[in-house]
């Protein structure tokens, strides 16, 4: 019934689990930051990251090879890079034609090719821990705590509440779709690029049009509750001593992997 | 048309008119009242006027005549205050809860009538408590059944501590387990209800005093068992006997 | 159903931290004057409205049309999400669209989600909202093409943009980037043309009121005419000068302080250049095609909004 492929949660009782939202979110960016500064070849520094995520796998309870497992998602995007392994001056590596000319791979080239990639892949990991050890609404917590604008964090609330509602109801029009999709026998199914098009649009004019009245619906239900226009949100998560030193210690961990990555 | 007496009344409604802006004629005078404690089942045709009323009575909707719930007139000034006595339920219970958990929703009608956290968090733990569903609090609301909707949807507005409950079609769309547990639980609540709804049987169990509503006006207000047996009027507003 | 990411979600790690932080100042600003124009103008209703609009967008992204060899269109949204919301409650809208893709999807990186905002909810916006804006009292014909114009444009500053961000971080050459990923979304863009034109064309007949003269969506000034055409041409007239003139553009970037020389020594100066663009008159003439396409289109648009001013 449900179109669950957007539910990431998985659920749990462990450290990780139940350390404040706030830390989990704040390691995960500086995680990510502090990748970001680490000079490209950095091998010791970018093993001692990898370590940190594989620590943090094996806390959660989920498995110390469940972000390895999931971590592949981004690669396509790797050949976005692929040019620098050509373009870096350097000791030339390997060498073959293409098309009218040679590639050469130069190591400088590999060497940035790898640590970009490698970046990416320890970054990745840790925001699929972050949303796997963390529901989803307790994320959004976390980000008003943080200070993001109210009307943001309430966009993304409903946005999240209201997505598998009309993902169900995308599902059912695909499926209705599917269903007339009908081929005479003997003749092409499909009809043309335009007019698939044109179906395809008018879905999302049938979805816009029921959203939107559903909005109204809500809107009302909302004013029934006493909503006056401006938004409350109540803050329900309190810091433990534990959760403070956990998060301290994971920035003491991510200052020692920067200065590893410089010596 | 009998009408009764009572020590206090909740709702009083004189003379309602109501067209909407597309000139549609939706309610065409129509006067009652509920006292304290009264159970009463709105019922009639679709297009009669029931959900229109209903949202009349929180004043979402505004028309010509009379509304006191409470004893106090409905104005633009005191709707705050009237939507604190008023629990409306809609239909649809993905409407009614917008919130990602059920404590949300259960604390947005307190946290928006201004009242602070510690309190705001025991009417949720009350009126989860009085739609027996205490172990929901932490849940998400798009996992839930459409039965456990419905209950919690019953709770976002419990948690208001209202003076009366009007529910649009709670029955609608489940199945007769979690009908059950709905009646029961309408049952046992000890709240003014005004219900509108199209299952009579339900309306004969639960309900002793039943307003039929058709074209926008109301055509019968009495004792159930009285309007049930009535068959011509039944037959005359689209009803059947259960 | 499988949501599959898209070539404009840049992942964390493609670029490097100024380009990143940048990218954030710009959009925190934005976005902050969005918040507070948005009060203004939708009023109490703006929260639920835009909550679901948020969640159409996200759902809509997954309506698909096949269209060629086992790819499909997709629909990215942005310029939609302006036309029928206005421009400031569009990109809060796409806001978190994006956020929550990356958040909850991986779809796109946490620290690079200032520039993916950037080039997929802001500029797509300004863009949809802009041009179509300008014919807001035309004809249904005129207003669907301009529409469908905007929305090709919109994703083509959306690439456009992700190139320069993966260039000036170093992690990708500028002639390559920049043709392939225009070259991407040439076709992407069409896709997403037609699937605003159709959904707009449905909202048009269905319920007018909501597009019209008095609704949310008209309540945006000229002044967003003006930004959309600007970035537009911006958009025409760098594409074909950076992809066949990537020297120039290096040395523009170079002046301006954006990359150093060191980072330059990595680029199109050291000497390499793809060997299949070297030549580049295919891909002049046809940059020149599209660019005086999409020129002759603004000028339209552009002599359109200064006859209503007089």
């Amino acid at each position: 019934m449900h179109s669950d492929a957007f539910d990431r949660y998985h659920h749990g009782h462990s450290l990780i689990h139940h350390l404040d939202p706030r830390i989990k979110v704040v390691v995960t960016i500086a995680f990510i930051i502090s990748n970001a500064f680490l000079p490209d070849g950095a091998w010791i520094a970018f093993a001692l990251a990898w370590a940190f995520v594989l620590f943090a796998n094996a806390l959660s309870g989920l498995g110390i090879g469940f972000t390895f497992r999931r971590s592949f998602i981004a690669l396509p995007f790797a050949l976005a890079a692929i040019t620098v392994l050509f373009s870096i001056p350097g000791e030339p590596v390997a060498s073959f034609r293409f098309m009218m000319g040679d590639l050469t791979i130069t190591d400088a080239g590999l060497l940035r090719f790898v640590s970009i990639v490698i970046r990416s892949w320890l970054s990745v990991q840790m925001a699929i821990l972050l949303v796997a050890a963390t529901e989803f609404p307790k994320i959004v917590h976390a980000l008003n705590h943080l200070r993001i604008p109210t009307i943001i964090t309430v966009i993304i609330s409903f946005l999240y509440r209201y997505l598998f509602v009309l993902a169900d109801e995308v599902l059912r029009l695909l499926r209705a779709r599917q269903a007339r999709s009908a081929a005479a026998a003997g003749k092409n199914p499909g009809g043309n690029v335009l007019w698939r098009a044109r179906i395809a649009g008018h879905m999302a004019g049938q979805l816009f049009l029921r959203s939107y009245e559903r909005s109204d619906r809500i809107y009302n239900a909302m004013l029934s509750r006493g909503y006056k226009g401006e938004l409350m949100t109540i803050h329900p998560h309190h810091f433990h001593t534990s959760d403070l030193w956990i998060g301290a210690l994971s920035i003491l961990g991510l200052i020692i992997m920067q200065i590893v990555g410089r010596l | 048309m009998e009408n009764l007496e009572c020590e206090k009344d909740i709702v009083k409604v004189k003379d309602l008119h109501f067209s909407y802006p597309d000139a549609h004629v939706a309610l065409r005078g129509v006067s009652f009242h509920l006292c304290a404690g009264d159970k009463v089942a709105l019922v009639g045709p679709n297009g009669a006027g029931k959900s229109t009323l209903m949202l009349q009575l929180n004043g979402i909707l505004q028309g010509r005549g009379e509304i006191e719930i409470g004893g106090m007139r409905l104005t633009r000034d005191n709707l705050p205050l009237i939507r604190a006595m008023v629990g409306l339920v809609f239909q649809n219970p993905d409407d009614q809860l917008f919130s990602p958990t059920v404590f949300e929703d259960v604390a947005f009608g307190p946290l928006h009538m201004g009242l602070p956290e510690e309190e705001v968090i025991a009417r949720v733990a009350s009126a989860l408590e009085a739609v027996r569903m205490t172990s929901y609090r932490d849940r998400l609301s798009h996992h839930l059944s459409v039965g456990e909707k419905k209950r919690i949807a019953i709770a976002t507005v419990l948690s208001m501590n209202p003076s009366i409950l009007i529910l649009d079609e709670p029955s609608a769309g489940l199945d007769p387990r979690a009908r059950r547990t709905l009646i029961n639980l309408l049952r046992d609540l000890p709240i003014t209800m005004l219900i509108s709804t199209h299952d009579m049987r339900m309306v004969q169990e639960l309900f002793p005093r039943t307003i039929v509503m058709d074209n926008g006006q109301v055509v019968a207000d009495g004792m159930t068992k009285e309007i049930l047996d009535d068959e011509k009027l039944l037959n005359e507003h689209g009803l059947e006997k259960p | 159903m499988h949501y599959s990411p898209t070539p404009l979600h840049i992942p964390d790690g493609f670029l490097n931290l100024v380009v990143s932080l940048i990218c954030w100042a710009i959009t925190a600003i934005t976005l902050s004057v969005a918040i507070s124009r948005t009060n203004k103008s939708l009023g109490e209703k703006q929260v639920p409205l835009m909550g679901i609009m948020a969640a159409f967008i996200f759902a809509a992204q997954m309506i698909n049309f096949p269209v060629a060899g086992g790819t499909s269109g997709h629909l990215l949204g942005g310029a939609l999400a302006a036309i029928v919301l206005g421009p400031w409650a569009g990109m809060l809208v796409m806001t978190a669209v994006i956020a929550v893709q990356a958040l909850l999807l991986q779809d796109g990186g946490l620290l690079v989600m200032g520039a993916n905002i950037l080039n997929m909810g802001l500029l797509t916006a300004a863009i949809g909202y802009g041009l179509y804006r300008s014919v807001l009292g035309s004809s249904r014909g005129t207003k669907l093409v301009v529409a469908g114009v905007a929305a090709w444009l919109s994703v083509m500053a959306g690439a456009l943009a992700t190139a320069l961000q993966l260039w000036l971080s170093g992690t990708s050459t500028l002639q390559t980037v920049i043709i392939a990923m225009l070259g991407v979304h040439t076709f992407i863009g069409i896709g997403e043309a037609l699937i605003t034109v159709a959904a707009l064309a449905f909202i048009l007949r269905t319920r007018p009121d909501l597009l019209g003269e008095q609704s949310v969506s008209a309540q945006g000034g000229r002044g967003w005419v003006f930004a959309g055409i600007v970035i537009s041409m911006i958009v025409v007239l760098l594409s074909p000068f950076a992809s066949t003139n990537p020297d120039g553009l290096t040395r523009v970037a170079q002046d301006l302080g954006f990359i150093d020389s060191a980072q330059s020594r990595s680029g199109p100066l050291a000497g390499y250049s793809v060997p299949f663009f070297a030549d580049a008159s295919a891909s002049k003439i046809a940059a020149g095609i599209i660019g005086a396409l999409v020129v002759l289109t603004l000028a339209f648009v552009a002599g359109r909004s200064l006859q209503k001013k007089s």
